[in-house]
């Protein structure tokens, strides 16, 4: 995945509007061909419009997301987790196998690879049973697995751990760990800051739609250049 | 009170003695209805899921359209039918007048929009949960249709088993085009208008009891057979 990797991605001026108001913009950001950067923010900010706009599934009003690749190829190279699960209406292995069916493998490529991330998720007694029937943190790693399937050069996450407890958000973790290990880009929101800090080698951080600050993830928390930044860590209310 | 115990007595009197004029008429009724649904699903299915994915611009106006086709008058298809398949209509040449394929071709008429309009509304459901997730994983069209129609199966068997309801006991289109002819074109409900007319009340009540027990036991066997209700299904 080292060679011709869609990244490093360079955004330059972009907006996103919704209802005749600016949600993003005008953007600025890079992202580099390594890491794993975490996307933090006040609530409204635009940290899901931003992910959604990297993922393409936002319209830009203005701007430009330069790739390393065609656009065609950056999307097939990317993956996205939501913040609440999609779950299909099958079963927990036909779930996972979907994405790569819809890449054209045969239906028992699709299946024996899905089988093995199930095995690494710990669903794999799971595999039969209907997706919906999951709890939340299984849906999410199911989820995750489902992004993970089609070995994307970067995966996005938005707020993945939003609604899960401690032990799901660790497993959550250790298998984004293990993903950046195997060479995938990981961008990610997060409201936890204990977790953004467990896990970020650089930081966005998100203000009115545009990023307030950008960093290695060190710097950052240790010594925010912005008061908005500042009042964020601190706990403070900022709007 | 009288007139019905004669017709629930006559209806057993015909199924016991499994009445060859009965079972002629009833299988020429699940013949005709049950092609039309197949015809009609084929057809009101892949439109009603295209309907629920594709964004164009007088798409609602197609939907209201649609759903007001829901509705439409039998009597009317079956005399638009006719005029389309009588001698002198456009598709006189093929004599398809007074056939049972006549009855079928008005009753898909009336049986797709029906079948469209109730797919088009669980397809809507489905693909509002999985937008987000097609558009994502970068399904085309064709591949989200067939995810929506797959995974919304049992809804659409729904939607089938309720175009059969319509067409089963369907009278005023298939009545026109078919003519009601002894061992031809006569079904379980012209027999019965037929009847009914002639005043042989305890054999259309009769008719009228096998009619509702055909239309409750296919749907209890395509239930059965698909297992929609039990336990952790969809």
């Amino acid at each position: 995945m080292v060679d011709a990797s869609i990244l490093p991605l360079v955004v330059s001026a972009a907006r996103v509007r919704r209802d005749g108001r600016d949600i993003i913009g005008p953007l600025d950001a890079e992202l580099a061909a390594e890491g794993t950067t975490l996307v933090i923010g006040p609530n409204g900010a635009g940290k899901t419009t931003f992910l959604r706009m990297l993922h393409g599934l936002e319209r830009l009003s203005g701007g430009t997301l330069r790739w390393q690749a065609l656009e065609r190829e950056v999307r097939r190279r990317q993956a996205f987790v939501f913040q609440s699960p999609v779950m299909m209406r099958r079963s927990v292995l036909e779930n996972a196998a979907y994405p790569l069916i819809l890449r054209g493998r045969t239906r028992r490529q699709a299946r024996e690879a899905a089988a093995g991330w199930l095995a690494r998720i710990g669903l794999a007694e799971a595999a039969e049973r209907p997706a919906h029937v999951l709890s939340g943190g299984e849906r999410q790693k199911l989820a995750l697995a489902r992004a993970l399937v089609t070995e994307p050069d970067l995966l996005i996450l938005d707020e993945p751990c939003a609604s899960l407890d401690g032990r799901a958000t660790r497993e959550i973790e250790a298998l984004l760990v293990a993903a950046r290990a195997a060479g995938t880009r990981v961008v990610m929101s997060t409201h936890d800051m204990g977790q953004a800090r467990r896990l970020a080698s650089d930081v966005l951080f998100l203000h009115r739609g545009t990023i307030r600050e950008a960093g290695p993830a060190e710097a950052f928390f240790e010594q925010p250049q912005t008061p908005e930044a500042r009042a964020f860590l601190r706990g403070d209310i900022v709007e | 009170m009288n007139e019905i115990w004669q017709g629930l007595i006559e209806a057993g009197r015909l199924i016991a003695t499994l009445d060859a004029d009965l079972i002629e008429i009833s299988l020429r009724s699940l013949q005709v209805t049950v092609t039309a649904v197949l015809i009609a699903s084929a057809i009101g299915i892949p439109f009603g899921a295209w309907l629920a994915v594709k964004r164009f611009r007088h798409r609602r106006a197609a939907i209201a359209l649609l759903n007001a086709l829901m509705g439409l008058p039998p009597v009317a298809v079956g005399l638009f039918v006719y005029m389309l398949l009588s001698r002198s209509g456009p598709f006189g040449v093929f004599g398809l007048l007074f056939t049972p394929a006549a009855m079928i071709v008005a009753q898909v008429f009336i049986l797709t929009p029906l079948v469209a309009s109730l797919a088009h509304q669980s397809m809507r459901e489905l693909w509002a949960d999985y937008h987000d997730l097609l558009i994502s994983l970068g399904a085309t069209r064709r591949q989200r249709i067939a995810a929506i129609v797959r995974d919304g199966r049992r809804a659409l068997l729904t939607a089938a088993l309720a175009g059969f309801g319509r067409g089963i006991g369907e009278v005023g289109a298939i009545m026109i085009v078919g003519g009601n002819i002894d061992h031809a074109t006569r079904v379980l409900t012209t027999a019965i208008a037929l009847e009914t007319g002639k005043g042989n009340f305890a054999l259309a009540l009769g008719l009228g009891f096998v009619l509702i027990g055909l239309a409750i036991s296919v749907n209890w066997l395509v239930h059965t057979l698909s297992r929609t209700e039990g336990g952790a299904r969809w």
